[in-house]
C-alpha cells in the first residue's frame, strides 16, 4: 500500500448539505427573534392588548375571547425563536430544523397576529375558518398534481384546468343549477386531463409545453367568451351556491368547530379524498401499480402494467379533482366568474404539491399554510396596518418561492417525472 | 440511470446509425428540412388555428343562434357573414395599407423582444414565464429614469434603456440564482415573480416618485419627450426606435448564441448540463447569466411599452399578455432568432388586425389569445398537424425540452 | 418441452437488428447466446419478452406457435426475463416489487401484504435466494437486488428463464454462487437462455453455445469441443487478441497522489471513506471491483465533480482538492466519464462541436468571446482521422455515431491535450471489439509515453489485462492491492467481497 504523508494538508471537514440547512435555518429563526423583540415587542406603542376572538356570536358559546398582551407574547415568542435558533446552530439535525422551522413560523405568525391586533378586537376563528376555505382550491390543486405526478405526468396546466371548470360551472350553474354546475366542471377539467395526457403520450409534446398551453388557452378562451357571451348575457353569471352542511355537536366546539365542522361539501369531499387518495396509494393495487408507472415505467412494462392507459386513466382522474376545485370557486365562495379569477391558485397548488412531498396529507398540511397565507393576507388588509395592500398581496407568491427554493429541504419527485415512455 | 438507485449503468447498446441527418445549425431553423418542410407545418398550423378561430366566432355569434330556431339558413349565412367581416377586418387590419403594415410593425415590436428572452432561455433549458414581471420591473426602471433625470434625448434615452436592462435582468437573475443555488424550478419561481412584480408595481405607481400628480389611481407621469422614442417614419405612424432596437436585438442574440463562446455553452448546457459540467462549464452560473440576459431582453420590451406609445405613461397592466405571447413566439420560431423575428412579425399582424376586427366587427381581442393558444398547440405538436394533414416527415423533432422538477 | 425461434428477422431503421435468427432450447438445459456488444443478443431477447414484434419468424412453445405482443403473453407462455438493467423499482420493497402485476389483493384492491411475503420466502428457501422481503431495493446491494429479479421470473412460474447480461455487475464469488443457482434451475427442469459477451463464462456454464454476429447466427459449438480463440474468432469474425500487448512500464513520478480522501455520494452516504493511492508516470493503476462501492463518486472528486469533506488530492506538488473540473484540464488531465452519453457528449450537438466542448473557451477554438469555427472545424477533421472515427462528416451529430465511435470522439478529445494523467472510467463498455482494442492500445502508448493512467472498470478481465497494478475498492476503501501478473483472480475477487466468502 502506498504510504503518503500529510505536510501542510489540513484536514478539513466540510458541512453537509443537511447542517448547512440547520445553520441556515437556526440564522435565520434567530434573526426572526430579533425582528419579533424589537418590532411587534419593544416597537409597540403603550401597554397594548390583543383580543382574540375565538367564537362567533352565533355560536354555541358565544363571544368567547382570549386576550393576549402583544409585549409579553413578543417577548416570550422571540425567547423561544432565538433558543430553537440556538440549539439548530449548536446541534444541527436534520429532523430538528423541520420541527423548529415549524414551530418557529407558527410562533412568529402569532407574535405577528397579535402586533396586528393590538389595541383591537381580531376574529381569529374568522381567521381560521377562512384558512380551511382558502387551502381548498390549493390542496386540490395540488391532489390533482399528485395524481399526475405519480405516474409521471408533469401537470402544470392544472391553472387552466381550475380557470375552465369554474367558468363552465358558473355557466352550467346559474342555467341548470348546481348539480349541473358541478358535473361540467367535472367534465371540463377530465377534458383538459385527457388533452394534456394526449399530447403528452401520443405526441409527445414536452408536458410543460402542454400545461403551458392549457394555461393560455383556458384564459383566453374563458376570457373571450366572458366578455362576449357573459357580458350581455348577465344571467348565465350568477350561480346558485352551495350552503354549509352543520355537523350537529362537533360544529359547536369552541374554534375547532367553526373550523372544521361547518362547511359546504366541498371541504368535507376535500378531507375524504385526501384519505381515500392516501389509503388507495400506499394499500392498494392500483396504487402499486401507479406508483411503478411513475417510478420505472419499464419495470412496470415489463410485468404486464399498461404505462399508457395507466397514464391517461390517472391524468383524467386527476383533471376530475382540477374540476372539483374549479367548481368551489364559482358554486361556493363567488357566483360571478372574473376575468382570470384564478390568479395563480393552479401554480401555488403545484408547489404545495412538491411542499407536501408528493403525498397527499402533505399537500393537505401545505395547502392549508398557504390556505393560512392567503387568509392573512385578507385579514390584514381589513385591520388597516401599516403594511400597503400590495406587500400583503404578495404574501402567498413569497411563501411560493420560499417553499419552492427548498427552504424545507429537498424532496424527490417520482424518478421518471417529465419523461415521456418510449414503447419500442 | 446512477448509483443512488443502486441498479447498475445500463450498458448503452450500439446505436443503429442512421441516415445523415441535418446538423444542428440547419435543424434549428428548419432549413434542412427542404424549405417546403420548414414553411408548411407552421403555415398549416396557423391555418389550422384560424380555421377553428372561426368556429369560435361562429358559434359565439350570439345574435345568429338566437336566429337558429327561426331560420337556420338565414342563421349560418349570417354567422358566416359575421366571420367574413371579423377575418377581413383582421387582415385588412394587419396587412391594408402603409398604416396597417406600420401598425404590425409597432406591434410586432415588443413581441420579438419578448419572444427572444423566451426563446434564449429555451436553448440554455430554461423555461422563462416571467416575461411579464422582468417586462414590468425593466419599464419601470427605465420610467424612473425618465421621471427623475434631465438629460437630452441622445442621453436620457440610452440612459433608460440601460436602466430597464438591468432592472429586467434583475429580476430574471433571481429566478436564475433560486435555480443555481436550490434547484428551485423556474416555471415556478417566475410565475411567482411575475405576480409580485405586478403588486409592487402597482404599489410603485401610487408613489410620488412615478405617480402622476393630482391622481389618485396607479398611474404613472407622462414621460417628457427627451424620454419617448422619436418616430421612424414620422408622426403619422407609430413605429419608433424600438422597431431598430428589436432588430439590433434579433441579431446581438444570433450573434450570441451561434458565434460567440457564451452561447456554446448556453447551448451545451440545454442540451446536457451534465456532459457541460464534465467538460469544465460552470453550470449554476450560467443558469444565472441566461436568465439575466433573457431578463434584459424583456426588460427592453417593458421599456418599450412605457417610452415608445403615446400617451407616455403606464398603469400597471402594461406589460399586457405579451409574457404569454413571447412563449408562443418561441415556440413558432424554433427557438431561433430569427424564427422569432418572423414569429413576432405573425403575432404583430394578428394583434394590429385583432385591433381593427375588435373596432370593426365587435369581436374581442381576447379571440387574437385564443388563436395565438391554438397556434402553439399545433406548432408544439408538429405530429398533430402532420397526421391532420398527412403530411409526411422527414425528421424526429426532438420536442423535450426541459426537465422535472430536480433542477 | 422446447423452445424455439424461426427465422426472426428485424430491423430498425438503417440496422439490420435480427437476420433469420434460429434458435432453440430445451427444458433443462442451459443455451448460452455468445456475441459482442450489437450483435443482436438483446434485441432477440427483447423478442422473446414481447417487447418487440419481429418483422419475420415466429416462436414456439412445444412446437405451438405463440402471439407474443406484450410481456404478459411471454409471462403467460412460461417464460420469464432477467434483464441486465433491472426491472426494480428502487422505492419499493422486494415483496413490492415481486408481486408487482400479480399482487395478492382483495375485491377492493387492497393489497395483501402478508401473502406477498410469504410468496417471496417461498421461492427464496425452495431455490436458495436469500432476501429480507421487507428491505427497500434501493438499500441492497447489487448482487441481492439480482436474486430479487430471479425470485421475480420464478414467481410467475416460468418455465424457460432468459438470463441477459447476468455477470456483470457480480464479483467472481457471486459469479460462481451465481452459476450454482443456475445449474439448481437447470436440475429444477426450467430451460435457460444465457446471454453474454464473456467467452469464459459461456464456455463453463452452457451444454451448448450458439455464437451470433451482426445479428446473424454464425455457429452452434459444444464447450467440451472448442477452445476461447475458436468462440472468439467466431464472434468477431476475425482473429481476436484476447491479451493486451504491452510491456514492462517504465515508472517515474507520482502524478497523482489521493490521501485519505472522503466523499458523499447524492443521498449523504460516505461513498469514498478514506481512500488513498497514488499514480505514477508511466504506470497504469486499474480499480477493480463491482460498481456502487464508491468508485463513481471517487472519479468525481478527483475530477472536480463533486466536493469531498476530507483529505486531498495532488498532482505532483500541487493540491488539487478542491479544484474544478476546467482546472483539472488545463493542469493535463483527461477524463474519460463512465456515461458517455450522459456526461462525455451532447448528443445533439454536432461532432465538431464535441470535439471542442472541453477547450472552447481559449484559442485556437475562440478568440476572446467570439468563436472561431473554421479552427474548430478543421480540428475535428484532423482528430477524426486521427483517432479513426468511423463518420461521413464532422457536421453530423454525434447521436448517429455507434458506441465506440462515440467513445473515440471522446477519447480522441480528451487526449488531444497535454495529457500527465488519464482518468478512464468504464472506458470500453457496451463497445465492439474492434473499438475496445483501438481505444486499448491508445491507453497503452499513452502509457508509454510517460503519461499516468488510472483506470476503472467493473470488468475485471478489462482491469487485469490493462494494469500494471490493481486496486480493489470495496465500501469505499481501498480494499487490497494486487499484482496481475502474480495475483489470482480469486484472490482479487474475494477482495472484491471485503474479503469475506
Amino acid at each position: 500500500m502506498t504510504e503518503t504523508t500529510l505536510t501542510q494538508t489540513q484536514v478539513t471537514t466540510k458541512a453537509t448539505p443537511e447542517e448547512r440547512r440547520a445553520r441556515i435555518v437556526g440564522i435565520i429563526l434567530i434573526v426572526l427573534a430579533a425582528f419579533v423583540f424589537w418590532v411587534f415587542g419593544l416597537g409597540v406603542m403603550g401597554d397594548l392588548n390583543a383580543t382574540f376572538r375565538l367564537t362567533l356570536p352565533t355560536d354555541r358559546f358565544p363571544n368567547i375571547e382570549w386576550v393576549v398582551n402583544t409585549r409579553t407574547l413578543a417577548y416570550i415568542v422571540a425567547g423561544v425563536l432565538a433558543f430553537l435558533g440556538g440549539m439548530l446552530l449548536i446541534r444541527s439535525n436534520a429532523k430538528r430544523t423541520n420541527i423548529a422551522l415549524a414551530i418557529g413560523l407558527v410562533l412568529f405568525a402569532f407574535a405577528f397576529l397579535a402586533w396586528a391586533a393590538a389595541g383591537k378586537s381580531f376574529s381569529l376563528v374568522g381567521m381560521l375558518r377562512s384558512t380551511v376555505i382558502l387551502s381548498v382550491p390549493v390542496t386540490l390543486g395540488a391532489l390533482t398534481g399528485i395524481m399526475c405526478e405519480r405516474v409521471a405526468i408533469i401537470n402544470i396546466g392544472i391553472e387552466g384546468q381550475l380557470l375552465a371548470s369554474a367558468f363552465v360551472a358558473t355557466i352550467l350553474g346559474s342555467a341548470y343549477g348546481v348539480w349541473a354546475g358541478v358535473i361540467g366542471a367535472l367534465i371540463t377539467g377530465a377534458l383538459l386531463g385527457a388533452f394534456l395526457a394526449w399530447m403528452s403520450i401520443r405526441f409527445r409534446v414536452d408536458q410543460i409545453i402542454a400545461g403551458v398551453v392549457i394555461n393560455i388557452f383556458a384564459l383566453g378562451l374563458t376570457s373571450f367568451l366572458a366578455t362576449r357571451v357573459l357580458a350581455e348575457a348577465q344571467d348565465l353569471n350568477a350561480a346558485p351556491q352551495f350552503g354549509a352542511i352543520t355537523i350537529p355537536f362537533l360544529a359547536d366546539i369552541p374554534l375547532l368547530g367553526a373550523m372544521f365542522f361547518n362547511h359546504n361539501w366541498f371541504v368535507y369531499g376535500m378531507f375524504l379524498l385526501v384519505t381515500i387518495l392516501h389509503l388507495g396509494f400506499f394499500y392498494t393495487r392500483w396504487g402499486l401499480r401507479s406508483r411503478s408507472v411513475g417510478e420505472h415505467p419499464r419495470a412496470a412494462d415489463t410485468v404486464g402494467i399498461n404505462v399508457y392507459a395507466t397514464r391517461y386513466r390517472n391524468v383524467i382522474l386527476g383533471g376530475l379533482i382540477a374540476g372539483l376545485g374549479g367548481a368551489f370557486l364559482t358554486l361556493t365562495q363567488v357566483s360571478r366568474f372574473e376575468e382570470n379569477m384564478t390568479a395563480g391558485i393552479g401554480f401555488i397548488g403545484l408547489a404545495a404539491m412538491i411542499f407536501g412531498r408528493w403525498m397527499p396529507f402533505g399537500a393537505l398540511a401545505a395547502g392549508l399554510v398557504f390556505g393560512f397565507a392567503r387568509a392573512l393576507q385578507q385579514k390584514l388588509g381589513i385591520l388597516a396596518t401599516p403594511i400597503p395592500s400590495e406587500f400583503l398581496l404578495m404574501t402567498p407568491y413569497l411563501v411560493t418561492i420560499i417553499v419552492v427554493a427548498g427552504l424545507v429541504g429537498k424532496a424527490r419527485a417520482p424518478a421518471a417525472d417529465g419523461q415521456p415512455y418510449v414503447k419500442e | 440511470m446512477s448509483e443512488d438507485t443502486g441498479s447498475p449503468t445500463p450498458i448503452p447498446e450500439e446505436t443503429s446509425p442512421e441516415e445523415q441527418p441535418p446538423n444542428f445549425l440547419e435543424r434549428a431553423t428548419g432549413a434542412r428540412s427542404g424549405v417546403l418542410q420548414a414553411i408548411l407545418v407552421p403555415t398549416l398550423a396557423i391555418l389550422s388555428a384560424l380555421i377553428i378561430g372561426a368556429f369560435i366566432i361562429a358559434l359565439t355569434d350570439l345574435e345568429a343562434l338566437s336566429l337558429f330556431r327561426e331560420d337556420a339558413l338565414g342563421a349560418l349565412g349570417q354567422m358566416a357573414g359575421g366571420v367574413w367581416v371579423a377575418y377581413r377586418s383582421l387582415f385588412l387590419g394587419a396587412f391594408g395599407s402603409i398604416y396597417a403594415i406600420s401598425e404590425t410593425l409597432f406591434a410586432a415590436t415588443p413581441l420579438i423582444l419578448a419572444g427572444l428572452a423566451v426563446a434564449l432561455g429555451f436553448r440554455a433549458g430554461l423555461f422563462n414565464i416571467g416575461v411579464t414581471g422582468q417586462m414590468l420591473i425593466g419599464g419601470m426602471a427605465a420610467i424612473f429614469v425618465g421621471l427623475n433625470v434631465q438629460l437630452p434625448a441622445v442621453l436620457h434615452i440610452p440612459l433608460a434603456l440601460v436602466a430597464a436592462i438591468i432592472g429586467g435582468a434583475i429580476w430574471a437573475g433571481i429566478a436564475g440564482v433560486l435555480k443555481a443555488r436550490t434547484g428551485a424550478h423556474e416555471v415556478i419561481t417566475t410565475i411567482m415573480l411575475n405576480f409580485i412584480a405586478l403588486f409592487f408595481v402597482e404599489y410603485l405607481l401610487k408613489t410620488p416618485l412615478f405617480q402622476e400628480p393630482g391622481r389618485n389611481n396607479p398611474q404613472s407621469e407622462i414621460l417628457p419627450e427627451s424620454a419617448q422614442f422619436p418616430f421612424l417614419f414620422g408622426a403619422d405612424y407609430r413605429v419608433s426606435i424600438g422597431l431598430l432596437i428589436a432588430l439590433a436585438a434579433v441579431f446581438f442574440v444570433y450573434w450570441l448564441l451561434f458565434r460567440s463562446s457564451l452561447g456554446f455553452e448556453f447551448r451545451a448546457v440545454g442540451f446536457n448540463p451534465t456532459a457541460g459540467q464534465y467538460a469544465g462549464m460552470k453550470v449554476a452560473s450560467l443558469y444565472v447569466l441566461v436568465m439575466a440576459i433573457s431578463g434584459s431582453l424583456a426588460g427592453l420590451a417593458g421599456a418599450n411599452q412605457a417610452m415608445g406609445l403615446a400617451p407616455y405613461q403606464v398603469t400597471q397592466a402594461f406589460a399586457g399578455t405579451i409574457g404569454f405571447d413571447a412563449i408562443a413566439l418561441a415556440l413558432l420560431g424554433r427557438s431561433h432568432p430569427f424564427g422569432v423575428l418572423w414569429a413576432g412579425l405573425l403575432f404583430g399582424a394578428l394583434k394590429a388586425g385583432g385591433r381593427q376586427m375588435q373596432a370593426a366587427a365587435q369581436i374581442p381581442l381576447e379571440l387574437v389569445i385564443v388563436v395565438q393558444a391554438l397556434i402553439i398547440v399545433f406548432i408544439a405538436s408538429p405530429e398533430l398537424v402532420r397526421a391532420i394533414y398527412r403530411v409526411k416527415a422527414r425528421e424526429e423533432e426532438p420536442t423535450q425540452l426541459t426537465r422535472g422538477w430536480g433542477g | 418441452m422446447s423452445l424455439e425461434l424461426k427465422g426472426i428477422t428485424k430491423r430498425f431503421p438503417g440496422v439490420l437488428a435480427n437476420d433469420n435468427v434460429n434458435i432453440s432450447v430445451e427444458t433443462g438445459e442451459i443455451v448460452a447466446l455468445l456475441g459482442e456488444n450489437g450483435a443482436g443478443k438483446t434485441t432477440l431477447m427483447n423478442i422473446l419478452y414481447g417487447l418487440y414484434t419481429p418483422d419475420e419468424g415466429e416462436v414456439f412453445v412445444n412446437g405451438e406457435p405463440l402471439q407474443l405482443s406484450s410481456p404478459a403473453d411471454s409471462i403467460a407462455a412460461g417464460i420469464g426475463m432477467v434483464h441486465q438493467h433491472f426491472m426494480l423499482v428502487p422505492v419499493f420493497t422486494v415483496t413490492e416489487n415481486v408481486i408487482l402485476g400479480m399482487e395478492p389483493a382483495n375485491s377492493i384492491g387492497w393489497l395483501d401484504q402478508k401473502t406477498g411475503s410469504q410468496i417471496v420466502e417461498d421461492i427464496s428457501g425452495r431455490y436458495n435466494l436469500e432476501v429480507d422481503p421487507d428491505a427497500f431495493i434501493e438499500d441492497l446491494p447489487v448482487g441481492v437486488q439480482q436474486r430479487v429479479e430471479i425470485i421475480k421470473v420464478l414467481s410467475r412460474e416460468a418455465r424457460y428463464v432468459i438470463f441477459d447480461e447476468p455477470t456483470s455487475v457480480l464479483t467472481p464469488q457471486e459469479v460462481e454462487e451465481f452459476f450454482r443457482i443456475v445449474k439448481g434451475l437447470r436440475e429444477d427442469g426450467k430451460g435457460i437462455i444465457f446471454i453474454s459477451h464473456k467467452l469464459d463464462e459461456a464456455l463453463e456454464i452452457a451444454d451448448r453455445i450458439v455464437i451470433i454476429r451482426d445479428g446473424k447466427i454464425v455457429e452452434e459449438v459444444i464447450p467440451e469441443q472448442t477452445t476461447k480463440e475458436e468462440c472468439a474468432f467466431f464472434m468477431v469474425g476475425r482473429d481476436v487478441e484476447l491479451v493486451v500487448q504491452k510491456e514492462e512500464a517504465d515508472v517515474k513520478d507520482k502524478v497523482l497522489v489521493v490521501n485519505d480522501l472522503v466523499a458523499l455520494d447524492d443521498r449523504d452516504h460516505r461513498a469514498v471513506n478514506g481512500v488513498s493511492f497514488e499514480v505514477q508516470a508511466g504506470e497504469i493503476v486499474g480499480i477493480a471491483g463491482v460498481q456502487g462501492n464508491g468508485q463513481t463518486e471517487l472519479i468525481e472528486t478527483i475530477m472536480g465533480l463533486r466536493d469531498p469533506i476530507s483529505g486531498s488530492v495532488f498532482m505532483g506538488d500541487r493540491d488539487v482538492t478542491n479544484a474544478s473540473p476546467r482546472e483539472m484540464h488545463r493542469l493535463g488531465v483527461a477524463h474519460i466519464p463512465e456515461d458517455r452519453q450522459a456526461s462525455g457528449l451532447v448528443v445533439d450537438f454536432t461532432i465538431t462541436e464535441n470535439m471542442i466542448l472541453d477547450g472552447y473557451y481559449e484559442r485556437p477554438y475562440s478568440r476572446g468571446i467570439q468563436m472561431d469555427w473554421p479552427a474548430a472545424e478543421q480540428a475535428a477533421v484532423r482528430l477524426v482521422k486521427e483517432y479513426d472515427v468511423r463518420t461521413p462528416g464532422t457536421e453530423v451529430q454525434v447521436s448517429t455515431l455507434s458506441g465506440g465511435n462515440q467513445q473515440k470522439v471522446i477519447v480522441a478529445r480528451e487526449f488531444d491535450r497535454d495529457v500527465k494523467l488519464i482518468v478512464a472510467s468504464q472506458p470500453t463498455r457496451g463497445i465492439d471489439v474492434g473499438s475496445i482494442e483501438y481505444i486499448h492500445n491508445r491507453i497503452v502508448e499513452e502509457r508509454d509515453k510517460g503519461v499516468a493512467v488510472l483506470v476503472v472498470s467493473s470488468e475485471l478481465d478489462e482491469v487485469m489485462a490493462l494494469s500494471d497494478r490493481v486496486l480493489v475498492m470495496y465500501r469505499g476503501k481501498i480494499a487490497g492491492e494486487f499484482d496481475p501478473e502474480k495475483d489470482s483472480t480469486t484472490e482479487i475477487g474475494l477482495a472484491m467481497l471485503g474479503g469475506a466468502q
